[in-house]
């Protein structure tokens, strides 16, 4: 497993927050039932470094996002839906703000979603579920992911639909393959499995934590130099826009909660200060954008 | 009496709907007519929206698409992340950029970003698609209103006015108003062909009517034919249902359309 480390080597561009449209809770810690050979923060059953956070933590970040001006709230983890609290923290945080759960999709329970749907419904805001999958085949997403979890994974999604949700499914490109490939095999997959219009997001691999060991970790000119922010959009960048509460502080963002560098501070207001871009996992924010939203800033306007 | 004015954003080309909507702005006798951008795309014959925008003095700001088509860039800044969604886009402004005159690129260059104007006391903001950011898709369901609080204190304003997302909608917070107008252009997802725009009433309350408006769709969605325009564009015009454009739904938004 590789953990982040800064580059030390060289003068590193700094991003300020511009706004903090995004917050972010890491409410599953870095627990998950699957191991998945590409996660780059290398979570699975026994990854206890990040713990789950409790309602009452989230309850009071959600308090202090209404001054800041909040737009929208997403939650990872690990695996969100490990966390027993998961239903109740979704409830509450449908009365501030739009909600995102980034989920693998394979522990759902019957009346938690349909706690979520009654949630939805009373909310002016959307839930938006965004199901980790990769690979249109069982061979191919199996092979990331763990024997069987393509099935569960659309029986997860299955379940999703049945409740009236529009999952996005998130696939993250885990081989030489052509974006157009994967995303009409995923089209088609889904259809196939009642879902008429799907949505789909497709990701580039992070080079950092089991990915690094799976594939290759980053070769050194991969890395964000001064040069390359001349004339660059900083709002492609999450640093501009987001921030993360773990249960160790609040972070820069989800990509590099194993960097101690990257901890901001104990508190939303300490974290507002700008960020230095030291480490290579910026390359791949850099060059493909905001990678993290439902909908990604696109360039200048 | 309450000082009114009406505020419309999204023509795309639909001459037709904009002949309707001023028809009708003209009838209650409101005079003061706001545009928040994007005067082409989707539509046929990019150039037949600008005499009609001269001739009532319909005061516009510039919209992604009026940016583009003015600077001649390369694409709509439309803000589209999905592949099926940027293929349509790509071929609706190949058509809009071909088809507007010289002069009304010149035009659209010129127009300004955003427009604010004091009604009955009230500091309103006009903006296209955010007052930070004029291709910003503020949707209903993905606005936080504590957001939409920091948006009004920094921009100073009591109501924002802005368009781009293709679908109406309105919020009161904190004594400040949001207002989406809705667009001309194209109908907003829901299975009926009108399109909307909206009536801004200002006199110790503030309030919003959102006006449907009726148009020869059949006539357009011929013209567009004419033009070879894409079917599924033709298919929107006539049934009210998006067919392209989607992805950047959320999902409440995309329930309503069944999508």
């Amino acid at each position: 497993m590789t953990i982040p480390l800064p580059i030390l080597d060289s003068a590193a561009p700094q991003v300020a927050l511009d706004h903090l449209d995004d917050l972010w809770f890491q409410v599953g810690g870095t627990v998950c039932n699957l191991e998945c050979s590409h996660c780059f923060i290398s979570c699975s059953p026994r990854n206890h470094t990040f713990g789950f956070l409790d309602l009452e933590t989230v309850r009071r970040h959600l308090a202090a996002s209404v001054g800041l001006g909040v737009k929208e709230y997403y939650f990872t983890g690990g695996e969100p839906f490990l966390n027993r609290d998961m239903t109740a923290i979704l409830e509450l945080t449908l009365r501030y703000g739009p909600a995102t759960v980034l989920t693998n999709g394979t522990v759902f329970k019957e009346d938690w979603l349909r706690r979520l749907r009654a949630a939805e419904d009373a909310s002016r805001y959307s839930l938006e579920f965004r199901v980790s999958m990769d690979g249109f085949t069982a061979a191919e997403n199996d092979a990331i992911r763990g024997a069987g979890t393509f099935a569960r994974i659309l029986a997860g999604v299955r379940h999703l639909l049945d409740h009236g949700f529009l999952p996005i499914l998130t696939v993250t490109q885990t081989c030489d393959d052509d974006a157009a490939r994967l995303f009409a095999g995923f089209v088609n997959l889904m259809k196939t499995n009642g879902y008429r219009k799907p949505r789909i997001k497709i990701l580039p691999t992070l080079r950092i934590g089991a990915e690094a060991d799976r594939q290759r970790g980053y070769q050194d000119h991969e890395r964000v130099t001064p040069e390359m922010m001349a004339g660059f959009d900083e709002r492609l960048l999450l640093c501009s826009h987001a921030r993360i509460v773990t249960d160790r502080g609040v972070f820069v963002c989800p990509i590099l909660v194993e960097a101690g560098e990257a901890r901001m501070g104990d508190t939303l207001a300490d974290s507002l200060r700008p960020f230095r871009l030291r480490f290579r996992a910026c390359y791949t924010c850099h060059q493909h954008g905001t990678l993290c939203a439902n909908i990604p800033t696109t360039g200048d306007s | 009496m309450a000082e009114r004015i009406a505020v419309f954003g999204g023509i795309y080309s639909n001459y037709l709907a904009l002949q309707a909507a001023l028809a009708d702005v003209q009838l209650r006798g409101i005079g003061d007519v706001y545009c928040l951008g994007d005067v082409g795309a989707f539509g046929p014959q990019p150039n037949r929206v600008f005499p009609l925008l001269r001739e009532h003095g319909v005061r516009c700001i510039q919209g992604n698409y009026d940016n583009s088509i003015g600077h001649e860039l390369p694409d709509c800044q439309c803000g589209y992340t999905d592949p099926r969604d940027n293929y349509f886009a790509r071929i609706s402004y190949a058509y809009t950029l071909a088809g507007t005159s010289r002069d009304n690129r010149a035009w659209l260059r010129e127009l300004p970003l955003e427009r604010r104007l004091t009604v009955a006391g009230r500091r309103a903001l006009m903006c296209h698609g955010s007052p930070r950011r004029m291709n910003e898709f503020l949707w209903d369901s993905t606005t936080s209103s504590h957001f939409l609080r920091h948006l009004a204190e920094v921009h100073e304003a009591d109501i924002i006015l802005a368009t781009h997302t293709g679908i109406k909608w309105q919020r009161h917070f904190d004594g400040k108003h949001f207002v989406n107008v809705g667009v001309l252009g194209r109908p907003e997802n829901d299975g009926t062909t009108n399109v909307w725009y909206a009536i801004l009433s200002v006199d110790t309350d503030v309030s919003v009517e959102f006006v449907p408006v009726a148009y020869d769709h059949d006539r357009l969605a011929h013209e567009m034919a004419a033009e070879r325009l894409p079917d599924e564009f033709i298919e929107t015009i006539r049934t009210g249902w998006w067919t392209t454009c989607l992805e950047v739904l959320p999902s409440k938004e995309r329930r309503r359309g069944h999508n």
